[in-house]
C-alpha cells in the first residue's frame, strides 16, 4: 500500500460518514465567525429553532468592518454598525465565544486563530472566508465556506465534502536576501495561475518552505486559494509544535505532549503519491510586483509590464488588455517605474508581528518618498500591535511618516473607511488586486511587507535588498 | 431551497476569464444582514457609470451601456454564459445570492472556482460545466442570434440549443439529486446526528485535546 499524504491523514480523521459515491460527511474541529458572512446562517438557525451543535467549537471576532483609527468613537457607518451589533448580539443569544472590538485579543479571524491556539495541528477550520486556508500552516485542514455551509457547521459541527486531489507545491534552495514568503507564493501563483488550484488541496514542501517561520507558512497558505485551492498546508515539525505551546487555547502539561506525539505524524508519508506535482527553484525567485487585476499577473521586481500583443491565447490576450487599460500601465514599463500613491501594509496575509519586523528593517531611520499620500501599517490583531509598540516599531514607522493603525481587515477590501479613490496605486501587502477591491477604481500592486516599506521610501518599486545596508 | 430540473431562458454571454466575486457583488454590499434584494447592485461596478452604496436608490445612477447585463434582451437573461474560473476569490456567497436575486437560474463556463461552485448548489443556481469549445460554441451561436434561448436540462444533464448542438454535462449525483428535489441540507445531514455523536465519542478518547 503507498503512503498517506497529509491530506489523507487529515481527511481520514474527520469522516463521520462516507456515501457511496465518494462525499463524506466532515468533523469540523473549530469554525471561525466574523460578522460579514455569519448573520444570515445565525438567523437561519433562528428561523428553524435550531441551536449550536457544539457552542464551545466557534470563536467570533468582528474584522471586516472596524474602523483603524478613533475606535473609541464606534462606528461612524451605520450600515457596518449594524452588522457588527448583529454579530454581538446573536454571539449573546448562543453562547459563542467573541472577542468584542474593544477587547486587545480582537483582530483578524486568520491572525487570532492561530494566536490564540484555537487553530492548532490536526484539527478541521473553517470560516466563512476564503482565507481560512491560513491555518493549514500549522498542519491542518482548513478551508473556506459560504454563509449556507456556517449554517450548516452551526447546526451538525459537519459538512459534506467530496475529497479534492491532492497537490504538491515543492519549493527547493535557498531564499535570496530580500525575498520572502510572500514573494514565494505569488511566484507559485504566476506559475500555476488563479485556477490551477481548482479541485486540489495543496500541501508546500521543500527545504524552502520549510525554512520559513510558521508566519510565513502562514502567508503562503493563505494565498492557496488565489491559486484556486480552497485548503494549503505544510506538514508539522518542530517550528509548529513551539508555535503552538503555551498558547491560551492550547493544551498544556501532560496533554500537550500527547498531543505533540500525534501532530509529529502530520507529515506525507515518503511513499505517499500526489495527483500533480509542481516544482520552483526557491533561488530563481525574485521579489515580486503583481502589474494586473488577477494574483497571477505578477512578475519579479527587474521584470516589465508584459506585452498582450505577444500572448498566443485570446480570451488571455483581453484579459492583459483589460487589466492594462483598469490599471493605467502600458506594455514594456519597468516594473521599478511604477510609483505608487499609497501604501499598505497588513490584512491576513501579512500583519504579523514577522511582517511588521521586515517592513520596520526597511524603513528605519528612513522616510516617506514625497509621492506617496498614505503609507499606513494596519496590525493584524490587538496583541501584535502590543508586541511591536513593546519593540518600538511603532515609533519607526511614525518617525518614517507612516500611519500606525488598530487591527482590522481594513485596506484589503475597503469595508471600513480605509479605501483607495478612484484612479489611486497602491502598493499593498494584502491578497487581491481585483478591480474595485480596494476601493472603486482603485489600483493594487500585490507585494510583500519588506517590498511595500522600500516603495514607501523610494516612491517607486524596488527590491528591498538594495536598501539594506 | 427552490428546486431546479429544467431551465429555460435567454442567455448573457460575459466574455471574459476569471470574472471574481468581488466583481460580481463588490464589498459595499456585504455589509447587509439579508440574505435578499442584491440583485440591483450584482456587477455594480461594471454595470453602473456612478459609484454605488448600499440601501441607494439605483434608479438615477447612470448605466454602462456597453455592459452586456444593460443591453436588450440580456437585460432578461437568465442563464449566465462566462469563461473559465467563474467565482474566483473570496467566499461570499453574496455573489450567488445576487446572482439569483437579478434572475439567472443557471450559469454555464468550462470551469468554475470551488467555493463558489459549491455555494450556488446551495441556492438553486445551477453552475454548468461545459468543454471549452463547447462554451465557445455557445458564445459563437447567441452572438449570431442574441435572445436565443437555450435549455438546462438537470434531469437529463444536457443543455440544449434549439436547432443546435446538445452538450452533455456531468455532476455528481449527491449534488443533483438535492437540487432536483430542492432539499434542505441541514435537516437531512441530522438525520445521521448519533453517528456525529458517536463519532464525537470516539475522538474524545483518542485525541481529548480537540474536544
Amino acid at each position: 500500500m503507498t503512503g498517506q499524504t497529509l491530506y489523507d491523514k487529515l481527511w481520514q480523521a474527520h469522516v463521520v460518514r462516507e456515501q457511496d459515491d465518494g462525499n463524506a460527511l466532515l468533523y469540523i474541529d473549530r469554525h471561525l465567525v466574523h460578522e460579514v458572512t455569519s448573520p444570515q446562517a445565525f438567523e437561519g438557525l433562528r428561523l428553524a429553532g435550531r441551536q449550536p451543535w457544539r457552542a464551545d467549537s466557534v470563536l467570533a471576532v468582528p474584522d471586516h468592518n472596524v474602523p483603524t483609527e478613533n475606535r473609541g468613537a464606534g462606528i461612524a457607518d451605520p450600515v457596518s454598525r449594524v452588522q457588527v451589533e448583529t454579530l454581538e448580539s446573536n454571539v449573546a443569544a448562543f453562547g459563542l465565544k467573541f472577542f468584542p472590538m474593544q477587547d486587545l485579543r480582537q483582530g483578524i479571524v486568520h491572525v487570532i486563530g492561530p494566536e490564540q491556539g484555537a487553530t492548532l495541528p490536526g484539527m478541521t477550520v473553517v470560516c466563512g472566508d476564503s482565507h481560512t486556508s491560513t491555518h493549514g500552516a500549522l498542519g491542518a485542514l482548513a478551508f473556506g465556506i459560504g454563509t449556507s455551509e456556517v449554517e450548516h457547521v452551526l447546526a451538525t459541527q459537519c459538512l459534506w465534502q467530496g475529497k479534492s486531489r491532492s497537490m504538491l507545491v515543492r519549493v527547493e534552495g535557498g531564499l535570496r536576501p530580500g525575498v520572502t514568503a510572500k514573494d514565494v507564493v505569488l511566484a507559485i501563483i504566476g506559475r500555476i495561475g488563479t485556477a490551477g488550484g481548482n479541485g486540489y488541496a495543496i500541501e508546500f514542501g521543500g527545504s524552502a518552505i520549510r525554512s520559513l517561520s510558521v508566519e510565513g507558512r502562514m502567508t503562503v497558505c493563505n494565498m492557496a486559494i488565489e491559486a484556486g485551492a480552497r485548503a494549503g498546508m505544510v506538514a508539522v515539525d518542530e517550528k509548529t509544535i513551539e508555535y503552538v505551546r503555551g498558547r491560551p487555547q492550547c493544551p498544556s502539561g501532560e496533554m500537550f505532549e500527547r498531543a505533540a506525539a500525534a501532530w509529529r505524524d502530520l507529515v506525507s508519508d515518503p511513499d505517499a503519491r500526489f495527483d500533480r506535482v509542481v516544482e520552483l527553484d526557491a533561488a530563481q525567485i525574485e521579489p515580486q510586483v503583481s502589474w494586473g487585476t488577477s494574483p497571477e499577473m505578477v512578475v519579479g521586481i527587474t521584470g516589465q509590464v508584459p506585452d498582450p500583443d505577444k500572448e498566443a491565447d485570446p480570451v488571455r490576450a483581453d484579459g492583459m488588455r483589460n487589466a492594462l487599460r483598469y490599471m493605467g500601465l502600458t506594455a514594456g514599463t519597468a516594473i521599478r517605474d511604477i510609483r505608487p500613491d499609497k501604501v499598505f501594509i497588513g490584512s491576513c496575509t501579512n500583519s504579523r508581528i514577522e511582517d511588521l519586523r521586515a517592513a520596520a528593517a526597511v524603513v528605519r531611520g528612513r522616510r516617506k518618498a514625497e509621492n506617496i499620500q498614505l503609507a499606513m501599517v494596519v496590525p493584524g490583531s490587538g496583541l501584535v500591535k502590543q508586541q511591536a509598540e513593546a519593540e518600538g516599531l511603532d515609533r519607526i514607522f511614525l518617525d518614517a511618516g507612516f500611519e500606525w493603525r488598530e487591527p482590522g481587515c481594513s485596506m484589503c477590501l475597503a469595508m471600513n473607511a480605509d479605501r483607495l479613490e478612484p484612479g489611486e496605486r497602491c502598493a499593498s501587502t494584502s491578497n487581491r488586486n481585483f478591480e474595485g477591491r480596494q476601493g472603486q477604481g482603485g489600483r493594487t500592486h500585490l507585494v510583500s511587507p519588506a517590498l511595500a516599506a522600500a516603495a514607501a521610501v523610494a516612491g517607486h518599486f524596488i527590491d528591498p535588498a538594495e536598501l539594506e545596508g | 431551497m427552490q428546486a431546479f430540473t429544467v431551465h429555460e431562458g435567454i442567455a448573457a454571454p460575459l466574455d471574459r476569464a476569471n470574472v471574481d466575486t468581488d466583481a460580481i457583488i463588490p464589498k459595499q454590499y456585504l455589509k447587509s444582514v439579508k440574505r435578499t434584494g442584491f440583485g440591483p447592485n450584482a456587477f455594480d461596478d461594471w454595470r453602473y457609470l456612478d459609484p454605488g452604496e448600499p440601501d441607494a436608490d439605483n434608479s438615477w445612477r447612470r448605466k454602462n451601456s456597453d455592459f452586456v447585463l444593460n443591453q436588450s434582451p440580456f437585460d432578461r437573461a437568465t442563464i449566465l454564459l462566462a469563461r473559465k474560473n467563474f467565482g474566483c476569490g473570496s467566499s461570499r456567497e453574496h455573489a450567488v445570492w445576487a446572482l439569483d436575486d437579478f434572475g439567472f437560474r443557471a450559469v454555464i463556463a468550462p470551469s468554475f472556482a470551488d467555493i463558489f461552485f459549491n455555494n450556488s448548489f446551495k441556492n438553486g443556481l445551477l453552475p454548468v460545466v461545459l468543454k471549452e469549445e463547447e462554451v465557445d460554441e455557445l458564445f459563437r451561436r447567441v452572438s449570431q442570434e442574441p435572445g436565443l434561448r437555450i435549455q438546462v436540462d438537470l434531469q437529463a444533464k444536457e443543455v440544449r440549443v434549439p436547432g443546435g448542438p446538445v452538450f452533455h454535462f456531468e455532476l455528481d449525483e449527491y449534488r443533483r439529486h438535492r437540487l432536483l428535489e430542492g432539499l434542505d441540507d441541514i435537516a437531512l445531514t441530522l438525520q445521521h446526528a448519533q453517528e456525529i455523536r458517536a463519532y464525537e465519542a470516539r475522538r474524545r478518547e483518542e485525541a481529548p485535546w480537540l474536544m
